[in-house]
């Protein structure tokens, strides 16, 4: 059975080795020429696919955990969702989650990930206090906050090596539940103001209609919100319904036209509601529906995820969303986000600003239609998040993101570069 | 909270059905050869859901121990799971005679050696439950694997008949029939995709179904109609197909 990654795009014969000590992990590392880790498979385009792979997951223990001070050790295939069972109960919740729990805790440093509270928490890393990680050369070593290997292993994709152990901090709640209010908006305009006016509140995240024309571009759900005081810590991960098989892909904008509509006019016909929401329910709605991505069809998707410098975000949202809307590919709906500021990582995506994501249907046309969306993400001096793109151009990729000399570098200085390689990585040559 | 013995502690799924009774707030008996290898799981449950684990020394095919080990329990568990199994390729046990008798003495004899033993307690305290996990493989003989399978139909057929006997005091019996599973074992198989199944979404399964009073578990539960066609595939044509 090959690995492959969400997006379900590309689809390459692979052999994995399934990491379960560190012992044959190291024999195993002198013995490939070329491989790269792999976590839970949830990036979405080929940033984890290779054809020899360090399958991490089965590398799952925790290994400590205080509940005085909330600081947790684990291996690097932990996933979130399992930290998650583990410690809500006792009070504690992630500082820092992306919108699915199902990734390992070492794909999460791999990726920096971010969440709805990225303004204020910042990335993954920010809660990483250190990690063990073995290098291509088989030495096991642990780096601290401000090791340079730490600024090039988060946001570094995996091109470091394979991280072995986090000792991450966790937050503190007195609730499993989140107060959540959900404003209505009209157009970008409104959207923006929506989101500068909530940005002391912790969470927040936008809808955006991709659909809406001239005026209306911009028209949005936006949710925001902060943990409950009140309330109990009896968490149970809910229940998983699945989607058993590739869907025909005309299903899809018809069924998300549905709900966003169902949404924005019943649920805040005011412009404004509250509400009162479970942890699964506010960060992770998509994961309530497990292989979701075969909603799109066989051939499988991407989703195309960019950030723009925060004074340049209102015009070149406008312009990117027209483009779109336009060109009639594309999902319904899009997720947009204010961003805080940028750390001092070599590859971690975000940057102040807003970002926009959306999928697509792998289908002719498309990387066409996105070569030109990545003309006006540079024109506006943005970039694109590699933890989701399975086509950028070398030349798009090193605009957005003038550190990868000094990641190259670090790479070449420790003989990184060739042992440790994804397609992506060789696509934009990493 | 009470306690949760499980047999042959080793394996893939068995690590995760600890897991997962442990996350319920069961307590465990890790029962093992050589189980102080079991230290790693021993500690990552603990730190994950903070019930008590004990490793416990355990030869599935040393019976004459077993009457001991179980009496020597501090406290009597409230269920029972036996995992234990032992497959080497076919051609392998049907050439070596040491191969095919330590398949029978995994997954049937031993099995049988110490269910009877906790059986007989069960019955006595009328409380407890049973889960023996066997295998489709158990269900028809193919010349894939037909040693492996006989074991397991055999202990097939036990589960079923101590189900029938416990019925009346009240004691549950679930017989747990996975089909593949992706695991150590199976690492360098090339197995379909759409019939395997990940050690912990059969630890889930098994939780599940045992909770929930069933008899009978394939899973995943495709399996019980690809099973049910294999089953009723006449003899004449059955012995001429390679499947």
């Amino acid at each position: 059975m090959s690995l492959i990654s969400w997006g379900m795009y590309p689809k390459i014969k692979n052999q994995k080795f399934s990491l379960r000590d560190v012992t044959s992990l190291n024999s195993y590392m002198s013995n490939t020429y070329e491989f790269i880790p792999f976590g839970n498979g949830r990036s979405y385009g080929d940033s984890a696919i290779n054809e020899n792979i360090v399958h991490v997951k089965p590398y799952n223990n925790f290994l400590d955990f205080n509940e005085k001070n909330g600081i947790l050790t684990c291996q690097a295939g932990v996933l979130l969702s399992e930290i998650l069972d583990s410690v809500v109960k006792r009070g504690w919740f992630l500082k820092v989650t992306p919108g699915t729990k199902l990734i390992t805790v070492g794909g999460a440093i791999a990726s920096d990930v971010h969440g709805k509270n990225h303004h204020i928490e910042g990335c993954f890393s920010e809660c990483v206090k250190e990690f063990t990680i073995m290098l291509p050369d088989g030495e096991t070593t642990t780096c601290k906050k401000g090791d340079e290997l730490f600024k090039a292993t988060c946001g570094g994709m995996g091109l470091t090596g394979v991280i072995l152990t986090a000792k991450i901090s966790l937050k503190k709640i007195n609730s499993q539940f989140i107060k959540q209010t959900t404003i209505k908006t009209k157009n970008l305009k409104e959207t923006f103001e929506a989101f500068e006016n909530n940005k002391e509140l912790p969470y927040s995240v936008a809808w955006i209609d991709c659909l809406a024309k001239d005026e209306n571009i911009g028209k949005c759900l936006l949710m925001v919100g902060d943990f409950a005081d009140d309330g109990d810590l009896e968490y149970k991960s809910k229940k998983k319904l699945s989607i058993p098989f590739n869907f025909p892909s005309f299903a899809l904008n018809t069924l998300s036209v549905k709900a966003f509509n169902w949404l924005y006019y019943a649920k805040a016909p005011n412009g404004i509601s509250k509400q009162k929401v479970g942890i699964d329910s506010f960060f992770y709605p998509l994961d309530a529906i497990g292989n979701w991505n075969r909603i799109y069809g066989k051939n499988g998707f991407t989703q195309y995820q960019f950030i723009l410098p925060k004074e340049n975000s209102y015009e070149g949202l406008q312009e990117i969303l027209t483009k779109i809307s336009n060109s009639g590919k594309g999902s319904f709906l899009a997720v947009l986000k204010l961003y805080g500021k940028e750390n001092d990582n070599y590859l971690s995506f975000p940057i102040e600003g807003y970002s926009l994501a959306l999928d697509f249907k792998i289908e002719e046309g498309l990387f066409e239609l996105l070569d030109t969306l990545d003309e006006i993400v540079l024109k506006y001096g943005g970039r694109i998040y590699l933890t989701k793109d399975v086509r950028v151009s070398k030349e798009t990729f090193e605009h957005g993101y003038p550190r990868i000399e000094k990641f190259r570098e670090f790479r070449r200085e420790n003989n990184m570069s060739e042992k440790l390689q994804s397609l992506q990585s060789k696509r934009v040559q990493i | 909270m009470s306690y949760v013995l499980i047999i042959g502690a080793k394996s893939d799924i068995a690590k995760e059905v600890a897991r997962v009774y442990a996350k319920n707030g069961y307590n465990l008996y890790l029962a093992a050869r050589k189980s102080e290898e079991l230290e790693d799981l021993q500690q990552d449950i603990e730190v994950r859901s903070g019930v008590e684990v004990k490793l416990k020394e355990f030869d599935i095919t040393s019976y004459e121990t077993h009457e001991k080990f179980y009496s020597e329990l501090e406290e009597k568990p409230l269920g029972v799971v036996v995992v234990s199994g032992y497959m080497v390729e076919q051609k392998l046990a049907q050439k070596d005679w040491n191969e095919s008798l330590q398949t029978i003495n995994v997954n049937y004899t031993g099995a049988v050696s110490i269910l009877n033993i906790i059986a007989n307690d069960f019955e006595t305290e009328r409380r407890g439950f049973i889960v023996g996990v066997s295998s489709v493989a158990g269900d028809r003989g193919r010349k894939a694997n037909y040693i492996y399978g006989s074991a397991k139909a055999a202990f097939t057929a036990y589960l079923g008949g101590l189900r029938n006997r416990l019925h009346e005091s009240g004691v549950q019996v679930l017989t747990v029939k996975p089909g593949f599973v992706n695991t150590k074992m199976t690492e360098h198989l090339d197995l379909p995709e759409k019939l395997t199944a990940e050690p912990e979404d059969v630890a889930n399964d098994i939780y599940k179904a045992q909770q929930s009073g069933r008899n009978i578990l394939y899973t995943k539960s495709i399996w019980m109609l690809v099973m049910l066609i294999i089953k009723h595939i006449p003899e004449f044509m059955f012995k001429k197909m390679s499947i």
